[in-house]
């Protein structure tokens, strides 16, 4: 299986970052490689296995459901790249 | 007296608690030595002056009941410190002040210990020699242009140079026992849940754990026994009961049964390397352990279902950073144009190509044949250890399938690069505590690790055979400060 340019491009959009025409190529070329060393994993048949999707054998704990801290609007806003009063600034998103 | 900065750990504390050396001396000495060491590249951000006037602090109101008492400490610059600023190697975070503190290095401070740094490592801890990070590469202070490993690599220079007498790094696929093993030191990443989690930058989260990296076992005995502890705040922190690791320390170790899996002899493995390993079998019986042949069938398949998982969760992890409330923020015209371009130009070529892979393992179509698979694949590596187990109380194995390599040699091979998370990788994958301490050195006299991996939770076995091997083995490492002006 091969990662073509337009799977490159349509995952960049996926994960939100912008890639110009020469990085998606050698993206795909990188990606290829890797996956072509993934593909190992083939090899197994893995039917009757179960996943392992936590490797603490442990439950989640509950907690109550109750506000732990101070008021720290300041110090979530310190580091924001623009805000304005109380709320952080996005480009607009409506028309 | 020697020099402070070559000092362990155990003696700075000794000579505190005997009031034969104040903190203020120690902190200065190690402040010392790091700005003459400026060309190692070790550090992100320096924390000199408040290190200086907490010393002091700590001088004029001594409490010598506590663990790290008055002792500079620089750290891996992937845990959030309050109020110093916290980058994990990143453009994306190159302005990031945090205003809360990671639970491991609270730890640290609540048993006396003080901020020296923050130490340059790997973007996001994606990397194995340090080379990924914005910040620069890492010299290692073994030789000239060679990398310290990574990608905990800031940590293991600065280690391995006297610029810290201990630190701790992070470890998903083998971060702190590699660079560990490049640079002739001592690194530990303990069970996964062992250490918090709670204000570490993430990157895999199913994988990561913190773990201490210093100049012999015993440091690292004392280091782990401070950082280890429930946390409420980390959902897979695990509540159990913790050894006094560094008191419980024994060289005593005759008749544990210690595992040799045949799988780690590897295509195209030098022969350095494998003589390295026999060496380590015989001084493991010189300490009266037992010697027992196992397999561990999967191991092959170890990394593959690594380079599903690892980039799957990162995709995930790092989906954060997108410019708004707080990071990097690149000019877009539309919200989605900024994310875009943020992202863009905030991470790396490394972070990019993992968060492709993963954004491509997770999406539509493709989830089962990928990342549902290598989940099953990492179910059958953790029965391997299960089913080893049973038979063996550790196993012992090469910590890299080579020594440290020249900055730029494998930069442009992502494969051979992730080549050298071969034998770490699987420790991660299970969940296990694993150490890698020097054991020897290749032709060119650059250090050699040997990895000794435990059951979960027993780090105390894990840390016995390290020390008592330690001692036979009797390893110095031939640092000449050719970096100093």
């Amino acid at each position: 299986m091969t990662i073509d340019l337009k799977t490159v491009k349509h995952i960049s959009k996926l994960a939100r970052i912008s890639l110009e025409e020469r990085k998606a190529e050698k993206l795909a070329d990188d990606m290829n490689s890797i996956f072509e060393f993934i593909e190992k994993l083939n090899e197994l048949k893995t039917e009757n296995v179960e996943p392992l999707t936590s490797i603490a054998e442990t439950t989640l704990r509950f907690r109550e459901d109750k506000i732990t801290s101070d008021n720290i609007r300041e110090k979530i806003l310190k580091n924001s790249p623009e805000k304005n009063d109380d709320f952080f600034v996005v480009p607009k998103v409506v028309e | 007296m020697t020099q402070i900065t070559s000092l362990s750990l155990f003696e700075l504390i000794k000579n505190i608690k005997e009031k034969k050396i104040s903190s203020n001396e120690v902190s200065k000495s190690f402040i010392d030595r790091s700005e003459k060491s400026k060309k190692l590249n070790a550090y992100v951000t320096e924390n000199f002056e408040n290190c200086l006037k907490l010393s002091k602090e700590f001088d004029n109101k001594p409490n010598f009941d506590l663990k790290l008492p008055g002792i500079p400490i620089a750290v891996k610059d992937l845990f959030c410190t309050n109020e110093v600023r916290t980058t994990a190697g990143s453009n994306i975070l190159n302005n990031f002040v945090p205003s809360y503190e990671s639970t491991v290095t609270q730890n640290i401070w609540n048993e006396g210990g003080i901020l020296l740094g923050k130490l340059n490592c790997d973007e996001f801890a994606m990397g194995s020699s340090n080379e990924t990070s914005f910040f620069g590469n890492v010299q290692n202070p073994i030789a000239k242009d060679l990398v310290p490993g990574g990608s905990s690599g800031g940590s293991s220079s600065a280690l391995a140079a006297n610029l810290t007498p201990v630190t701790i790094g992070t470890d998903t696929g083998g971060s702190i026992r590699q660079p560990a093993s490049f640079t002739g030191t001592v690194g530990l990443k303990p069970t996964y849940g062992s250490c918090s989690r709670y204000g570490i930058v993430a990157f895999a989260s199913s994988l990561d754990q913190a773990g201490p990296m210093s100049k012999d076992v015993k440091d690292s005995s004392i280091l782990l026994e401070v950082i280890s502890s429930f946390d409420k705040k980390d959902s897979t922190s695990i509540d159990y009961k913790r050894n006094n690791y560094s008191s419980d320390l024994t060289r005593n170790i005759k008749g544990i049964k210690i595992g040799i899996p045949k799988e780690y002899r590897v295509d195209g493995m030098p022969d350095e390397i494998e003589s390295l390993w026999k060496k380590g079998i015989e001084y493991a019986k010189d300490c009266g352990a037992e010697i027992i042949d196992i397999s561990l069938p999967h191991t092959s398949y170890a990394l593959p279902t690594y380079y599903i998982v690892a980039p799957a969760e990162a995709s995930s992890n790092l989906a954060r950073y997108d410019g708004v409330k707080y990071g990097l923020r690149s000019y877009g015209e539309s919200l989605i144009d900024m994310y875009e371009k943020t992202r863009s130009e905030g991470f790396g070529e490394e972070v990019k190509r993992r968060i492709m892979i993963g954004t491509y393992v997770l999406s539509s179509g493709y989830y089962d044949a990928y990342y549902l698979k290598a989940q099953k694949v990492r179910q059958l590596i953790k029965q391997d250890f299960d089913q080893a187990y049973n038979k063996v109380d550790a196993i012992l194995t090469p910590s890299t399938p080579s020594s440290a390599f020249k900055i730029g040699e494998k930069s442009n091979d992502p494969v051979s690069m992730y080549l050298n998370d071969i034998f770490t990788v699987p420790v991660n994958l299970a969940g296990l505590p694993g150490i890698s301490i020097p054991a020897g050195t290749d032709k060119n006299n650059y250090p050699l690790g040997l990895q000794i991996i435990g059951k979960p939770f027993d780090e105390q076995t894990v840390l016995n055979i390290a020390y008592s091997m330690e001692e036979k083995i009797n390893y110095k490492n031939n640092i000449t400060d050719w970096w100093m002006e």
